[in-house]
């Protein structure tokens, strides 16, 4: 309460209603393009650029009083950015906030996809750092946004077959360019490509805020999602040798843990909830399994 | 045993008790006031409010406070503030003309009509550090001109009269605004404008100073530098005309540069314009020198140094974006972290195969 | 002059009712400066144009109206599509605009690093035309390269290379690859030999007239060297300042100058 009375002389989720409505018509306009990057007037927010403000931005503009939020960071709820940006909330809109995947209602994320499948009705909201995937390619935005408007994605494969031709593979592990809708090529944030996949057909909407490069850019439900490849070289996701340590999970991306400086290592689930989830339904991994006997 | 290597809730409070402490520091030593900070530290105060983008000297001295000095995050706090204000309307355009100034010199002209104005500046001083100031000396009040003065007329329209200068086109549309108007290049004189006077003091005047070193050359003149309040005007509706609704201290600067005409155009001096809040010299001047290298391409000139080249002056002058976004690599990549170390693990082995086959080849060669 | 006989009988005008690219009076001009004025001229597929004159003569502005790369400030530039319309460059869309120049043109520039890129591979540099019209096999890409090095003569060892690691005429034959790997019907070339040495240059011209003939391409070169006219190509223009002094043959051009400033051209040629 006291959280809230302290914030009481800003609007609800932090930004005026004039803003929101700006943000809100851009994301819609997002929407109705899917992976095409929209200008928007970004606003400074009271995070730094870079930590978040085009996600927080998308968050405030599409939070009601009824939503429940999750935020998460590298795939978990108890990292500092995620802690920060969901007490944020909690202080400027007093919503509910959760860390269980299947009762938010928004999530907002850097660089994970919850394991868990979305579902219709839910919203992921993306933080992205670098909206455009050619900007490594070509420095300059006049010339970035006229190849997707031509459709000149020729570049985006030079890359990829330079990576085959150096390391007989593609070499790229994050922020792996996707096609969506067979028109643009998209940056789906520097999730690791693992997660790729869950962004093809998902039944949630997907939104993806970019506060310093002042861009928003949406996945409709439904909308195909193709990572970029080569017929014979087609796209792969990282495999794990072990599941996780943990709660026994496989097919998930896993975080690497050093226990010591002599090269033990243990690795466990990125999803915190996903983990935290498992475990409560009694499943035990290698480490828990020894300390239980 | 596995520790959790994730910070919580806990940790950040902790963290921000600790940063508050520090901010307060010894606490037998008096804690500083607002208007002591606004008052003797004025400088900091007017680049606060002016890369803030908000004339409010008391906040500004409060995020100084605030910022423990640090200029960046205090007009990082100011813009984080000033971006949940509703708008009301929009001011009259200033007459920097009509300024009641404090400062104003021109390096074009030995003399002219209004004087040159020394007024409060660094400029002629010994930089000698003055050990008197460790305590509080007594100051002698400032000698000022007496009663009413002749208006000050603007350098530019006494070269304009002439026709030696080229005419600033007051266009009637209601210039591009960059709180509403997404950021697309290329990008308007206004919005420009705009931009380089949030933009960073030091980034500018680097820019500023290698367009003197030669790269894009401008040949500038300090045409005329002021510093004054001017009248803030709101139109009102209601009555059918404008109202004042207070004053702001601004130093504006109008630089004149050589141009060679074009085929349209006969030869004449061009401009370049820096306008900012509070008294800063440095930043309006640096304003007015990148502001005159980034109409390169709307004079016929060519493209070659960085101060002229729009994308990369307006999207790198802002200090809060760049701040975060160089401070953003403190936050945890562990993520993609674990995706490179998995490529790295993958190509080392492969590495390692194609040489024990190479070296088996060898041996049974 | 055996050359010149074979160059005619590779030229199939008959067949074809209308140019390739058709000029009528393109003029540029730089404030009160002419770049070039009033220039018209036809080119027919399979057909090689030399526009030659000294430096400043307007040749490369010439060049760089005619490829879209410089507006006209009047005049008309029209180009026969695929579909065998004639279409008026500058009314082209920039998406047909682009389209055209990276299928069926392309543009040889002098410098070479101008017309390659640099830090990718000689295979990506030749491959990427072909990515950008959708060819998405790897190893049907790698093959195409390698085909396409061998043609220029560069070791197909060296495919995944860098140019940077290349000598100059390397350069110059792995951007003629990088151009002509998706069968353009109009290639423009400016002084593609300038800047090599003498016995670089030779081999250059020799393979790049053996390609202008196997694929009868159709070229625009401009150069400053008749030599490099006489071999390569069908027909000339003589430029000086901005204007189109002369036109015709290149045998009978050379063999029979009109024009006193293409006489003086000629004879100060003859003369070394």
């Amino acid at each position: 309460m006291t959280a809230r009375t302290q914030a009481s002389s800003y609007n609800f989720a932090y930004l005026d209603e004039q803003t929101k409505r700006m943000i809100r018509r851009a994301i819609l306009k997002a929407i109705a393009i899917p992976g095409y990057q929209v200008p928007f007037a970004s606003r400074e927010m009271p995070m730094p650029y870079g930590w978040g403000t085009g996600g927080v931005q998308v968050t405030a503009a599409i939070l009601g009083p009824d939503d429940v939020l999750k935020v998460i960071d590298q795939g978990a709820d108890d990292t500092t950015n995620a802690v920060s940006i969901r007490k944020f909330f909690e202080r400027v809109a007093d919503v509910e906030t959760t860390t269980r995947t299947v009762d938010a209602t928004i999530i907002q994320t850097r660089h994970r996809i919850p394991e868990t499948p979305l579902r219709e009705g839910q919203v992921l909201v993306y933080q992205v750092p670098i909206p455009e995937p050619l900007r490594f390619l070509e420095p300059r935005e006049t010339e970035t946004r006229k190849m997707h408007a031509l459709e000149e994605y020729g570049l985006m494969h030079v890359k990829l077959y330079e990576d085959i031709a150096r390391n007989g593979h593609i070499a790229t592990t994050y922020a792996y360019p996707v096609k969506v809708e067979g028109r643009y090529v998209m940056d789906p944030s520097p999730t690791p490509k693992f997660d790729n996949p869950k962004m093809h057909m998902s039944e949630a909407l997907q939104l993806f805020g970019a506060g310093r490069e002042k861009r928003i850019y949406a996945l409709p439900p439904h909308t195909e999602v193709v990572s970029l490849d080569f017929e014979d070289h087609p796209f792969e996701v990282q495999r794990f040798d072990k599941p996780c340590a943990l709660c026994g999970g496989g097919q998930v991306y896993l975080d690497e843990v050093v226990l010591d400086d002599r090269g033990g290592r243990m690795f466990v689930c990125s999803d915190t909830d996903h983990c935290e989830s498992r475990r409560a339904e009694g499943l035990r991994g290698e480490l828990l399994g020894e300390v239980a006997q | 045993m596995y520790v959790s290597v994730k910070g919580g809730e806990a940790a950040i409070d902790n963290a921000h008790r600790l940063l508050a402490d520090r901010r307060r520091g010894d606490r037998s030593v008096p804690a500083l006031t607002l208007d002591q900070i606004a008052e003797q530290l004025v400088l900091g105060v007017d680049r606060v409010m002016s890369e803030g983008s908000l004339y409010d000297r008391r906040l500004a001295a409060l995020a100084i406070k605030q910022a423990r000095g640090d200029l960046i995050e205090a007009i990082f706090l100011v813009r984080a503030y000033r971006t949940t204000l509703p708008r009301f309307g929009f001011a009259e355009p200033v007459d920097t003309g009509a300024m009641l100034v404090e400062r104003r010199i021109s390096a074009c002209y030995k003399d002219l009509p209004g004087g040159q104005l020394l007024g409060p500046t660094f400029d002629y001083t010994h930089r000698l550090l003055d050990e008197a100031l460790d305590g509080d000396p007594e100051v002698e009040p400032g000698e000022t001109r007496e009663g009413a003065t002749e208006p000050v007329s603007r350098i530019a329209d006494i070269l304009g009269g002439e026709g030696l200068i080229e005419e600033e086109i007051s266009g009637n549309d209601e210039p591009d605004d960059i709180n509403q108007t997404p950021l697309e290049f290329p990008l308007s004189r206004a919005m420009r404008l705009q931009s380089l006077a949030r933009g960073d003091e030091g980034f500018l005047l680097a820019l500023g100073y290698s367009t003197q070193r030669g790269y894009a050359r401008s040949h500038p003149f300090a045409g005329e530098i002021r510093i004054g309040e001017v009248e803030v005007e709101v139109f009102m509706p209601e009555l059918g005309f404008a109202v004042p609704v207070g004053r702001v201290q601004l130093t504006e600067c109008q630089m004149v540069n050589q141009f060679k005409g074009s085929a349209k155009v006969p030869p004449q001096f061009t401009r370049g314009y820096g306008l900012v809040f509070g008294q800063s010299e440095r930043k309006a001047m640096a304003m007015a020198l990148c502001d005159r290298a980034l109409r390169a391409g709307e004079l016929g000139e060519d493209i070659v140094a960085p101060a002229q080249d729009q994308e990369f002056v307006i999207s790198h002058c802002d200090n809060v974006q760049a701040t975060g976004f160089v401070e953003h690599l403190k936050l945890p990549h562990h993520v993609d972290f674990q995706a490179e170390l998995g490529l790295v693990r993958t190509m080392r082995t492969q590495f390692e195969q194609a040489e024990s086959a190479m070296e088996n080849k060898e041996a049974a060669e | 002059m055996i050359a010149a006989a074979a160059k005619i009988e590779n030229l199939d005008r008959s067949s074809e009712a209308l140019p390739l690219l058709s000029v009528r009076s393109l003029t540029r001009t730089y404030g009160t400066r002419i770049g070039c004025a009033d220039v018209s001229f036809d080119i027919w597929p399979g057909e090689v144009l030399a526009i030659v004159g000294e430096s400043g003569s307007g040749k490369t502005t010439l060049l760089n109206c005619i490829s879209t790369r410089l507006e006209p400030t009047s005049g008309t530039i029209s180009y026969r599509m695929r579909d065998g319309e004639m279409r008026d460059l500058y009314q082209l869309g920039e998406a047909e605009r682009r389209h055209l120049l990276r299928t069926d043109w392309g543009f040889v520039h002098q410098n070479p690093a101008d017309g390659l890129r640099m830090t990718v591979s000689a295979g990506a540099n030749v491959g990427e035309r072909l990515m950008a019209v959708g060819q998405r096999h790897y190893g049907r890409l790698r093959a195409t390269a390698t085909d396409w090095l061998g043609r220029v003569e560069i070791d197909a060892g060296r495919i995944d290379d860098q140019p940077r690691a290349f000598s100059g005429g390397m350069r110059q034959r792995l951007q003629i690859a990088r151009n002509l790997v998706t069968a353009p019907r109009l290639v423009f070339m400016d002084e593609p030999t300038g800047g090599l040495d003498v016995s670089v240059q030779a081999r250059l011209l020799d393979l790049l007239r053996g390609l202008v003939n196997d694929l009868g391409l159709a070229v625009i070169i401009v150069t400053h060297d008749l030599a490099v006219a006489r071999l390569l190509s069908h027909r000339m223009l003589v430029m000086k300042d901005g204007r189109v002094v002369e036109h015709g043959l290149t045998d009978r051009l050379l063999d029979d100058p009109q024009a006193p400033y293409t006489q003086l051209l000629v004879s100060s040629i003859l003369q070394v």
